[in-house]
């Protein structure tokens, strides 16, 4: 699904690299955890997926597309496959929770009804059911990002990255966080999410990519936050 | 592509921005106005050539009676005899510079000055022996110094009361003209470049100002023209605003300065119609239109990251 082929970034004006030769593959259906200090390279990795960075060397695959060689008008098509959500839950404050989900929609120019039909649905599933007239302020944290997984998912997408998507939310809420984004991964979406958080990589034991310092050090599959090499 | 949603995202910037939406407004007004002057005196003159062109251009008027007393040294004779008339018609035709004379008989000429000055009450005192019979000279080629070589030929001779040409006539007419065109286009240049650059800096502040909603628009994967096109639609609507006013400001122009001022004074030749307006308006719309939306899109360009 996504695959990268000996991937180097460094950004303009930068004299360190942000990533180093990373050449990694992540299949169709997988759950995988990138983990790794601030400013280890995580972010970049996630904005070449979304093509937001192009790679100073290396190629990057999604979906089986060299991301290289695709023009900047079909990009839009790329990120409509892709689902993102982010630590900062990036909401419209002057929409409803139906509203900032129905924006998705809107915007790639999808019919009325099919936005009548997807947004209820796909808010159920998040469980933010009946409170689809709320305005964002008047969420809690936790549920402000279940609004951004709503608003990443409603298209239905092949992936949805996550960067540091509990970030901001205490441990009881992380938690209902990461059984939603796994019951989302378990209903066929690859899912990439980058996380500080020990307690939740320690007990999902799923794939584990940990950077340092734009290196990839560690690619284990089950595996914990806490590995001592 | 849903109507309503960008409607609605041109309506919001628009008045978010108002301060600057009346500034582009009504700097693209006074560009595209001036542009429809320098326009309007463009057709102008080259009406008032083409009228020149196809008519006498020089008249070569013959003594009344009453110009015995006026221009004594050549109408000493009082009234132009028949044989003064026949000899300097003669005299034209064989010149090398003259292609057709046309004589005009004082009832010709008075039938001639009472349609053009009709309704002013001066024409129920004049009696045809008044008005001077001519001979109406169209050259080979009407230059300014074949003019003046057949204006000093025949300006002393008998018979002759005077020799007076349309061009010099028009001359102030055409300096006004050219010397509005060219203002008005300096004044256009100018301000077409401010209006750029305030078009340029208001799409910048409408795309600073929504770059939550635009940055979401591209995470979820809305195509650049759905996110760009509130913005330029933004642009085309001041822009169209701009030719709005433009227009009013070209047809008051007609309205007060050419039919008012200008066409009263000026009755010998003829002055640009309604339609000229229209047509100038008509260009003034893509203009307006091309400006508004190039400087837009050269902003996006700039402050809107794909
Ligand atoms: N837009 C950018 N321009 C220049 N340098 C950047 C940019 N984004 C990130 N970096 C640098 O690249 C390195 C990796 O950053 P990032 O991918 O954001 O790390 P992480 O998300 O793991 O904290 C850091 O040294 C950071 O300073
Ligand atoms: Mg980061």
């Amino acid at each position: 699904m996504i695959r990268f082929d000996q991937v180097s970034k460094t950004y303009p004006n930068q004299s360190r690299a942000a990533l180093r030769d990373i050449s990694l593959e992540i299949e169709r259906g997988e759950f995988v955890f990138v983990i790794g200090s601030s400013g280890s390279g995580k972010s970049t990795f996630m904005r070449l997926i979304l093509r937001e960075e192009r790679p100073s060397a290396g190629r990057v695959y999604v979906a089986g597309k060299d991301l290289s060689k695709l023009s900047n008008w079909k990009i839009p098509q790329l990120r409509r496959q892709i689902g993102t959500v982010f630590q900062d839950f990036r909401l419209l404050p002057n929409k409803t929770v139906e509203q900032n989900v129905a924006f998705a929609l809107e915007v790639i120019g999808k019919s009325r009804p099919t936005i009548g039909k997807a947004v209820p649905e796909v808010l159920d599933l998040v469980g933010l059911g009946g409170k689809g007239g709320r305005y964002p302020n008047e969420l809690s944290g936790g549920e402000q990002q279940r609004v951004a997984i709503a608003r990443a998912f409603v298209n239905r997408p092949m992936v949805l990255i996550a960067d540091e998507p509990t970030g901001n939310l205490d441990p009881e809420t992380s938690v209902g966080i990461m059984k939603l984004l796994d019951r989302i991964n378990r209903a066929g979406t690859t899912v990439v999410m980058v996380t500080h958080d020990q307690a939740i990589v320690n007990q999902m034991r799923r794939r584990v990519l940990e950077l340092d310092g734009g290196n990839l050090v560690r690619d284990q599959s089950r595996g914990v936050y806490g590995y001592v090499r | 592509m849903r109507a309503q949603f960008v409607f609605s995202e041109i309506f919001i910037g628009l008045r978010r921005n108002l301060t600057m939406t009346i500034a582009v407004v009504v700097s693209a007004a006074v560009a595209l106005g001036m542009l429809g002057v320098a326009l309007l005196m463009l057709f102008q003159t080259s009406q008032m050539k083409d009228y020149w062109y196809d008519k006498v251009e020089v008249s070569v008027f013959l003594c009344t009676k009453e110009d015995q007393g006026l221009h004594a040294s050549t109408c000493s004779a009082g009234q132009v005899t028949d044989t003064q008339m026949t000899a300097l018609q003669a005299d034209l035709a064989g010149n090398p510079l003259v292609q057709q004379v046309f004589p005009e008989t004082q009832p010709e000429a008075f039938a001639r000055y009472k349609e053009q000055a009709k309704g002013s009450p001066v024409t129920d005192y004049v009696t045809p022996d008044q008005i001077p019979a001519s001979l109406r000279v169209k050259l080979k080629s009407p230059t300014t110094e074949n003019i003046d070589a057949i204006r000093s030929t025949y300006q002393g001779q008998q018979g002759v009361e005077t020799v007076s040409d349309q061009k010099t006539i028009l001359k102030p007419l055409f300096k006004l003209f050219n010397g509005l065109t060219v203002s008005a286009t300096t004044v256009a240049v100018v301000m077409v470049g401010l209006a750029l650059m305030l078009i340029v800096n208001t799409v910048r502040l409408s795309a600073f100002s929504r770059r939550r909603e635009t940055g979401i628009m591209r995470l979820v994967g809305a195509s650049n023209f759905y996110i760009r096109l509130p913005f330029l639609m933004e642009g085309a609507v001041a822009g169209l605003g701009g030719v709005a006013v433009a227009a009013l400001g070209v047809a008051s122009f007609k309205f007060f300065l050419i039919d008012r001022v200008l066409a009263p004074s000026f009755t010998f030749t003829s002055f640009i119609g309604w339609d000229k307006v229209l047509v100038t308006v008509l260009i003034l719309v893509p203009v307006g239109l091309l400006m508004a939306v190039g400087a837009s899109a050269l902003s996006l360009r700039k402050y809107l990251k794909v």
